[in-house]
């Protein structure tokens, strides 16, 4: 009873303990908040990954893929059915974009996914990251609300408003070519020289490689006219083919990193974001065909802009509809010979990877392991999102593993300072070490009271710590916005991160595991002061005044 | 009336032989050089002698706060010295009831609170706390006896010498000791104070027939119990009987 009541008076009489526990609570409010910090980003990065990527992708070894996708869904349903939710087929192949814009061709190297958006959308959820479903905001302006809901289907239809864009955009253009046609002539004349004839001619094909972009030059209208699969619905099918606005049969979904940039005004000093390309706007892909890597070039209509907030995504992939990638690159044809791009069913095509979204993550090894054992491991590899963003994923937990060693040796050297602090309360009280003795309290009872001294002052500072960690971490926002204020400079700088705000996650067990360090190192340090508190000779304590 | 009770022919507590000596540095310092004392149960003993004569380390040798190099400490007739650690601090515990020149309370506790000490070491927290109301109330008992039952809630610090040496032969007393060891009792009180402690202490042996060995370097103050034991230089001198 005694060493309880001593270590708690103890507790409330010795400040200087308390302060010596100082270090100890600041170390573990960082702990906290660091790791909070940290996990949150890594569960925002995680979770974009995730919304990109599947949870699960069977991929073919070579970018040829296999050809007969739906035989191949029997077989991934027959060995692991009971845990799939839902497949999606696509068809991953490196390619290289370009585009008009500021009177230049700029070109992108990109990664193109032809998708079913349909299944795409329930394997990952990427109608969430669309631009047209979302505010837009400029200069931290809102300049226009979403222009769809942010649940609505994803399907390759153009907003209303990007076709209004569309169509004003192409009707300027043949504007522009009718005046060039007309005068055209009379400067091809004024060049003489064969060099200067030379280069315009060079232009000329050129420009209609890579200009005719929005459906400008008679070929490309005429490609648009017969490879319309009714993109519109009902609304739409009074339409004209020869609609010379109607978009290309290839529609795509692009990266915001792509086609954008941020940029200063140099007038207000505020950051704006550039976009060169705008949904209904045409682009240019070129990828390879199957078999032979033949160049394989088509054009496609920009239907949206996606904004994942993983950089690596947003400045590397193009989503296009699967069949139009399919037939790009020669893995499909329709069923009539003598136009084979109409009515194409990805089914009948070749597809590389089968994304798969699992009815409960936590079965991925077993489904891994099944499909391993099952699928032919020459022509396909099976793998987790997690595996296949493995060193990326792996760098972030060696870095919160560093961070915390780091962190927790601030606390380690907070034990030091206990024990020092310890040993003086220990020296202080060496009389009344002896008076207890004297009245028959056992070494292992003054031992313990010291113990519990160090434990009471370790719960006691990380307590104190959790609260400070967890409060510092609740108001983060509201702490780096008045810091901002304070220094004059932004402290997190929301367009380098793509985050509105720090994201954070509390993990309780991160909490119990640091305050349990804290603790723990606590009545570590209190050890050797309670044993020398024990082994003192009562007799020597007490003879002194 | 006490004279029944006070069969002076038994030996409650003696020293056998006993020789203890300091080392300082190098050097051997003998304290005590054969000593043999003897008290027999409710006999109110002094040791007398010079600073340095060793009185005091006699008291702490029969009050097993230190063991002898040579020698037996007996209690009852049984060696008690050679016990294990914990059975000795169990004895200092119930048997010896300890009280300092310098009161020696724990500052941190109150003065119900430090008197209560002995129980709360003796008692684990649930076993204290079932008999917390008990306990408080034969504390509040023992300090009525000692003249200090209105000043429960007091810190040491608030008291004055005399009430702090008092508040020290209550918590003494509270475990029902069989032997009360007094090292200097009066040394830091004055004359008056230290008279009314005496007194206390008197009464104490006389009406409850507690065995009081009294260490004191002051004659006059020795006179007052019933036998006196001189020790110079680490030997008994002479053993005479009190007045």
């Amino acid at each position: 009873m005694y060493k309880l009541i001593l270590a708690i008076r103890y507790l409330r009489t010795r400040y200087i303990a308390l302060v010596s526990i100082v270090s100890v609570t600041l170390g573990v409010a960082t702990m906290i908040v660091v790791n909070s910090v940290m996990s949150g980003f890594a569960t925002e990065m995680k979770s974009r990954i995730h919304g990109i990527l599947a949870d699960m992708m069977i991929e073919t070894t070579s970018t040829d893929g296999t050809h007969d996708p739906v035989a191949l869904m029997a077989e991934v349903n027959r060995i692991a059915g009971d845990y799939i939710d839902v497949m999606t087929p696509t068809v991953e192949i490196y390619g290289m974009m370009s585009f008009d814009w500021a009177g230049q061709t700029i070109h992108r190297p990109v990664t193109l996914i032809g998708i079913v958006p349909e299944s795409k959308n329930r394997v990952s959820p990427l109608a969430q990251y669309m631009l047209t479903r979302q505010d837009l905001f400029d200069d931290g302006k809102l300049i226009r609300g979403p222009l769809r809901a942010i649940n609505d289907p994803l399907t390759w239809d153009l907003t209303p408003e990007d076709l209004q864009l569309r169509r004003e955009m192409i009707e300027f253009q043949q504007f522009q070519q009718r005046v060039e046609h007309e005068f055209r002539p009379q400067n091809a004349g004024s060049g003489v020289t064969p060099v200067a004839a030379e280069a315009p001619a060079g232009d000329a094909q050129f420009d209609s490689f890579l200009q005719p972009a929005v459906g400008s030059s008679a070929d490309s209208t005429a490609e648009a006219e017969d490879t319309i699969v009714d993109p519109f619905g009902p609304s739409t099918t009074q339409r004209t083919p020869s609609d010379p606005a109607a978009p290309m049969a290839a529609r795509v979904f692009l990266g915001a990193g792509l086609v954008s940039f941020p940029y200063k005004d140099r007038e207000t000093g505020g950051t704006h974001m550039m976009y060169m390309v705008q949904p209904g706007q045409d682009i240019n892909l070129t990828t390879i065909k199957t078999g032979i890597p033949e160049p394989a070039r088509f054009k496609a209509t920009v239907v949206d802009i996606f904004k994942s907030g993983m950089s690596e995504y947003d400045s590397n992939l193009v989503f296009c509809n699967l069949e139009e990638l399919q037939y790009a690159r020669g893995m499909i044809t329709g069923p009539d010979p003598t136009n084979p791009h109409q009515n194409l069913n990805w089914k009948d095509g070749e597809i590389t990877t089968l994304q798969i979204k699992l009815k409960d993550y936590k079965d991925a090894p077993e489904v891994v392991r099944r499909l391993r054992e099952e699928l032919p491991a020459a022509y396909f590899s099976v793998r987790t999102w997690e595996q296949k963003q493995g060193p990326l994923l792996e760098a972030v937990e060696v870095e919160s593993a560093i961070l915390n060693v780091l962190l927790f040796l601030i606390i380690a050297v907070a034990g030091f300072g206990i024990l020092a602090i310890f040993y003086m309360v220990v020296v202080e009280k060496t009389r009344d070490i002896g008076i207890l003795k004297a009245l028959g309290a056992t070494s292992e009872g003054i031992m313990s009271i010291f113990l519990s001294y160090g434990l009471a002052l370790g719960i006691v500072g990380a307590g104190a710590g959790v609260t400070l960690g967890l409060v510092f971490v609740a108001y983060i926002n509201e702490i780096e916005t008045a810091l901002s204020t304070v220094t004059g400079r932004k402290v997190f700088d929301e367009t380098i991160y793509y985050f509105q705000e720090i994201p954070t996650v509390v993990y309780p067990s991160m909490v119990a595991w640091v305050s349990l360090g804290a603790v723990l190192i606590a009545v570590l340090a209190s050890i050797l002061p309670a044993w020398r508190a024990a082994s003192l000779h009562p007799v020597k304590s007490l003879r002194y005044e | 009336m006490h004279t029944l009770r006070m069969p002076q022919s038994k030996t409650h507590l003696s020293a056998v032989a006993i020789d203890k000596a300091y080392l300082k540095g190098a050097h051997r310092i003998p304290v005590l050089r054969g000593v043999d004392v003897s008290v027999a149960a409710g006999e109110f003993i002094s040791i007398v002698g010079q600073s340095g004569s060793g009185k005091s380390t006699l008291m702490h040798l029969l009050g097993l706060l230190d063991a002898p190099d040579m020698g037996e400490v007996r209690l009852n007739g049984d060696r008690i010295d050679n016990l294990p650690a914990r059975v000795r601090d169990d004895l200092r515990n119930n048997v010896f009831g300890f009280v300092f020149q310098f009161y020696h309370l724990l500052p941190e506790l109150t003065l119900v609170e430090n008197v209560l000490a002995p129980l709360m070491i003796r008692h684990g927290v649930f076993s204290y706390w079932g008999k917390k109301n008990a306990f408080l109330e034969q504390a509040q008992e023992i300090l009525d006896r000692v003249g200090l039952g209105h000043r429960l809630h007091h810190r040491p610090s608030e008291l004055s010498g005399g009430e702090m040496q008092r508040a020290a032969i209550a918590r003494a007393l509270m475990n029902q000791p069989e032997v009360l060891l007094a090292d200097e009792p009066t040394g830091n009180l004055d004359s008056h104070t230290g008279g009314e402690i005496l007194d206390l202490l008197c009464s104490l042996n006389e009406d409850e027939g507690l065995t009081i060995i009294m260490v004191t370097h002051d004659d006059y103050i020795a006179q007052q119990s019933q036998r006196i034991v001189r020790l110079t230089e680490g030997r008994i001198q002479e053993l005479e009987e009190a007045a």
